[in-house]
């Protein structure tokens, strides 16, 4: 089947078979491969990216069903090589370990921060109560988001980042 | 001095990449590799009879199917036994595809090859496999009753039985003035990593070389193992391990059924092959671990102190013994934690059953052994009416007992030494953190309110970075970075940030011009693996030794391009300085340039060691007799025995009177791991490993049915804490650096995970008034115990 989407302000078009997930459409076809599968069941939300402006966990969604829809990934979270405050949160605060749930969290956090921009600790565990993480026992997640609130004017890029060093 | 970095707060040099979404997990690679899916048994037990293929073969897209025939060579024998024990006398390991029977729902039993997984599982569900179903052995009751054999060679399904023993416990019980005996349990968990497991391989037929990626613990290892069953010269395999989604010891296992057959299928096919695990599949073919039943009889005295430990328990190993006999090893040892036994027995069976390999998860037989250690202190100062506490302070080994000889064999096969702790100073911060004496004014104030809460403690020991050794190599480059390579993997831990804070500070250079790598054999072909909280110990010291060594050598190069002597030289932020002397100063870079003697120029820094450019003693070699061309070192570091770490956690949890839901209420940690590289780093290690201990104490069991299917084998039925779940962890630390190694580290990457049954059990049990002498525990088993009691 042919769809077009956009995804991360590009449009895209393909022929794919209808029952091919949005989560390996995006991996597998757009090379996109920062948004991760890990259950297939829709329990672990490493899959999360968003759709029409909502997350949604994109292993229990056909590609065919983002027909004519817009898909923002974690690719997209860095706007003009501007890094997100949620990216800088989770450098900052020690947000992740292996990295392979972090993605998914990223676009929930920046989905929370967009429509409560600060919400206190119960609502950001409740807003990320949908996705594991088997490395940080979640309190350095929360700590992020809690950073990304407090800092929502502070973009930096991802270069500047590595190359800063606190001691 | 360049700022010191050892034991700061240092932002992870990984991050950047991984908060961008360019983190590069296995099944990120090979988009033009085929894909693999398995066609696995449905039985637990069971005869193959014939597989029929016929079906499969007409799907468009299919590349090969693979049975056990098709095996040639070594690749038709069992796969290794990686632990042989001399009391491993019935150890079995399987085919990496069944030959003839299956042991486990889920045994890899047939292998499709095709365009990509879709069609790959299309074919899987074409294939018909013919099985006459045997009597399945489920659970360590069945295993010990013996009515049906997992293995028909393997009498009473022992494959071992193991003891050892300090002094006459028998004797010792008898004599005390108590005894105690208490049966204890704990049920299956798994480490579960959000990215399973996962093997891409290239066979480049023109070079015949093979190159591996694979989501493992342990790349040198797999390289020697895939060589051996391949039939291929060592030098002709490489195995790369790139960003892996978390481990926690079900990667350590290895190889892996899927890690021989995909790299065989790729020379055969003479193409890329890649496998990708599901969830599902991790679930039924991974490991588990955890499960053991205890029987503990104690003697002990007025003040209760133990004047005797004897310990039986049973060890579900499942189908097979890949791993040997660690897991149990480690539980009849470490189940001592911080205390003096008086004379100790243990004795353990290691059991087949028709389930998953138990294999190590993070803490690796320790939470068990914690479990029925810290369950008998309890029960010693319920007995005796005593402070809980203040029972476990009568028994510490103390400070000035250091080195402290259990008279025991460890799981490194080393004596039993503790080399460091000061366990009752860290009872002394727990109580105080956590408000141990100020409880029962909370308790009485919250019953009030009718609410009813409880507090419990436990304490563990953790032998850490074991051996045998790690290595590390150190190459200054011309433009000055360095680079740095540790053969060991790395899972999440932030390996690259914590060896190059060490690197740095060794060495004089900037945090920022520092690059490691790990676990790639084509950088590092010498290690071991990473498992047994082992990295900070083993790779740490060996990096930090390399770096010294190749300090060394910068400064003596530097001293004959100064025209000063080596006494006088300091390396600060990169550069080397003669002291006092501001302006006297060479770069590391232009001393890398001179450590290696040049007839040609290509580029402009290389200029500079040419051999028209210097003027030069014509009686001596350009490269000195013992020195070579390079500012680069290798070095190694073994230890001669484990460095042991040590903690103790208390919990405060609130039990509802009339649904028993178990609410923890705070969590508190007191975690020594001797010398602290980086704060922020061990704590997250701390945070995780107690989501895991929750997580294995309230939520996470694996459900088997009789008939040995894995009745909760997704995410929607195992329970694994959300953040919903996992409390916000307070932690105090204290640090006794261990003398065994040069930086004075002790692991700390399991350690949050081990005490954690056993202190939430004693929460709930101080909550109720109810023995509890089995975990998980849910709220409806609390609410059967309620019932029971009072009845």
């Amino acid at each position: 089947m042919h769809v077009t989407m956009t995804v991360n302000g590009n449009e895209v078009t393909a022929d794919v078979e209808p029952r091919l997930l949005l989560v390996h459409f995006v991996r597998d076809h757009l090379g996109l491969t920062g948004t991760h599968w890990g259950c297939d069941t829709s329990q672990c939300g490493t899959c999360v990216l968003w759709l029409d402006g909502r997350p949604v966990k994109s292993c229990t969604v056909l590609a065919v069903m983002a027909d004519g829809h817009e898909v923002r990934t974690v690719e997209g979270l860095e706007v003009d090589g501007r890094l997100d405050p949620v990216q800088q949160g989770f450098m900052e605060e020690h947000g992740l370990q292996c990295g392979f749930c972090t993605p998914g969290m990223m676009m929930t956090a920046r989905w929370l921060l967009d429509h409560q921009p600060d919400p206190d600790e119960a609502t950001i565990r409740e807003a990320i109560s949908g996705q594991l993480c088997r490395c940080t026992g979640y309190e350095n997640i929360v700590r992020a988001v809690r950073w990304a609130a407090r800092h929502p004017g502070e973009p930096t890029t991802a270069q500047d980042a590595s190359q800063e060093v606190q001691a | 001095m360049t700022t010191k970095l050892f034991g700061a707060r240092i932002r992870r040099s990984e991050d950047p990449r991984l908060v961008t979404g360019n983190g590069r997990y296995l099944d990120d690679l090979g988009h033009d590799a085929y894909e693999v899916a398995f066609v696995r048994s449905p039985h637990a037990h069971a005869r193959i009879l014939d597989i029929d293929v016929s079906e499969g073969v007409e799907v468009d897209g299919l590349v090969a199917i693979y049975t056990y025939q098709d095996l040639d060579g070594r690749m038709g024998e069992p796969l290794p036994l990686l632990i042989p024990h001399p009391t491993l006398t019935h150890g079995r390991t399987q085919h990496a595809l069944a030959r003839d029977e299956v042991n486990y729902v889920g045994e890899a039993v047939v292998m499709v090859v095709a365009v990509d997984r879709y069609v790959a599982e299309d074919v899987v569900g074409r294939v018909r496999v013919d099985y006459e179903p045997l009597p399945a052995v489920v659970g360590i009751d069945a295993a010990r009753a013996a009515a049906d054999l997992v293995h028909p060679d393997v009498p009473g399904n022992a494959a071992a039985v193991m003891v050892q023993e300090s002094g006459d416990a028998e004797a010792a019980i008898d004599a005390a003035p108590h005894v105690l005996e208490l049966d204890l349990s704990i049920e299956r968990s798994a480490s579960m990593p959000m990215e399973g497991k996962g093997v891409l391989a290239r066979w480049d037929s023109d070079d015949e070389s093979l190159l591996v990626h694979t989501s493992t613990q342990t790349s040198t290892s797999v390289r020697q193992a895939v060589a051996a069953k391949l039939g291929l010269p060592v030098d002709r395999v490489e195995v790369v391990t790139p960003d892996v989604g978390g481990g926690f010891g079900v990667k350590i296992v290895h190889p892996w059924p899927e890690e021989v057959l995909v790299p065989w299928a790729a020379v055969r096919l003479g193409h890329p092959v890649k496998w990708t695990e599901d969830r599902r599949e991790h679930f039924v073919s991974s490991a588990h671990e955890r499960a053991q039943q205890h029987h503990v009889r104690v003697g002990y005295d007025d003040e209760g102190r133990l004047h005797g430990l004897s310990v039986r328990f049973w060890h579900d190993n499942g189908a097979y013994t890949p791993y040997g006999l660690i897991v149990p090893i480690i539980t009849s040892t470490q189940l001592l934690g911080p205390y003096k036994p008086g004379a100790y027995r243990v004795e353990f069976t290691s059991l087949y059953t028709n389930t998953v390999i138990v294999t190590p998860y993070r803490g690796a037989g320790r939470p068990q052994g914690c479990f029925v250690m810290e369950r008998t202190m309890d029960a010693i100062a319920d007995a005796l009416g005593l402070d809980r506490a203040e029972v476990r302070l009568r028994n510490f080994i103390r400070p000035d007992e250091m080195p402290y000889d259990h008279g025991l064999i460890f799981q490194d096969g080393r004596p039993l030494v503790y080399d460091s702790g000061d366990f009752p100073a860290s009872l002394d911060k727990l109580t105080k953190l956590v408000g141990w004496d100020d409880f029962e004014a909370y308790r009485a104030q919250a019953r009030s309110e009718g609410r009813r809460v409880g507090i419990g403690l436990a304490c563990y020991v953790e032998g850490t970075g074991v051996g045998p050794y790690e290595g590390g190599h150190v190459r200054v480059e011309t433009d000055g970075t360095v680079v740095v390579s540790t053969g060991l993997t790395t899972q999440g831990q932030g390996h690259q940030t914590m060896l190059a804070q060490i690197v740095a500070d060794e060495l004089g250079v900037p945090f920022d011009r520092i690059r490691v790598t790990t676990g790639d054999t084509r950088r590092f072909k010498y290690a071991v693996g990473t498992f047994a909280s082992r990295t900070a110990v083993m790779s740490g010291s060996a990096v930090a030794l390399t770096a010294r060594k190749v300090r060394e050598k910068a400064l003596r190069i530097a001293a004959q391009a100064l025209e000063a002597s080596v006494d006088d030289l300091d390396i600060v932020d990169g550069h080397v300085e003669v002291k006092g002397s501001p302006g006297a100063t060479i770069d590391l870079g232009a001393v890398a340039v001179l450590s290696n003697p040049l007839r040609y120029a290509f580029d402009e820094a290389a200029a500079r060691a040419t051999q028209f450019a210097t003027p030069a003693d014509p009686d001596t070699p350009p490269v000195a007799p013992g020195e070579a061309p390079g500012l680069e070192g290798t070095d190694f570091y073994s230890p001669p025995r484990s460095t042991f770490a040590n903690g103790m956690h208390a919990v405060v949890v609130e039990t509802d009177p009339d649904t028993a839901d178990i609410k923890i209420l705070r969590y508190c940690v007191v975690h020594d791991c001797g010398t602290i590289i980086n704060p922020m780093i061990v704590e997250g290690q701390v945070h995780g490993g107690v989501a895991q201990g929750v997580g294995g104490a309230l939520y996470e069991r694996m459900e088997y049915g009789p008939d040995g299917q894995l009745l909760n084998a997704s995410f929607m039925d195992f329970l694994m804490p959300y953040a919903s779940e996992v409390p916000e962890i307070e932690i105090d630390h204290l640090e006794t650096p261990s003398p065994l190694n040069p930086l004075g580290v002790k692991g700390a990457g399991e350690a949050g995970v081990i005490p954690g049954s056993a202190a939430i059990a004693s929460a709930i049990e101080d909550a109720e008034g109810i023995p509890i002498r089995s975990m998980p525990i849910s709220p409806s088993e609390l609410f059967d115990l309620r019932s029971r009691r009072s009845v």
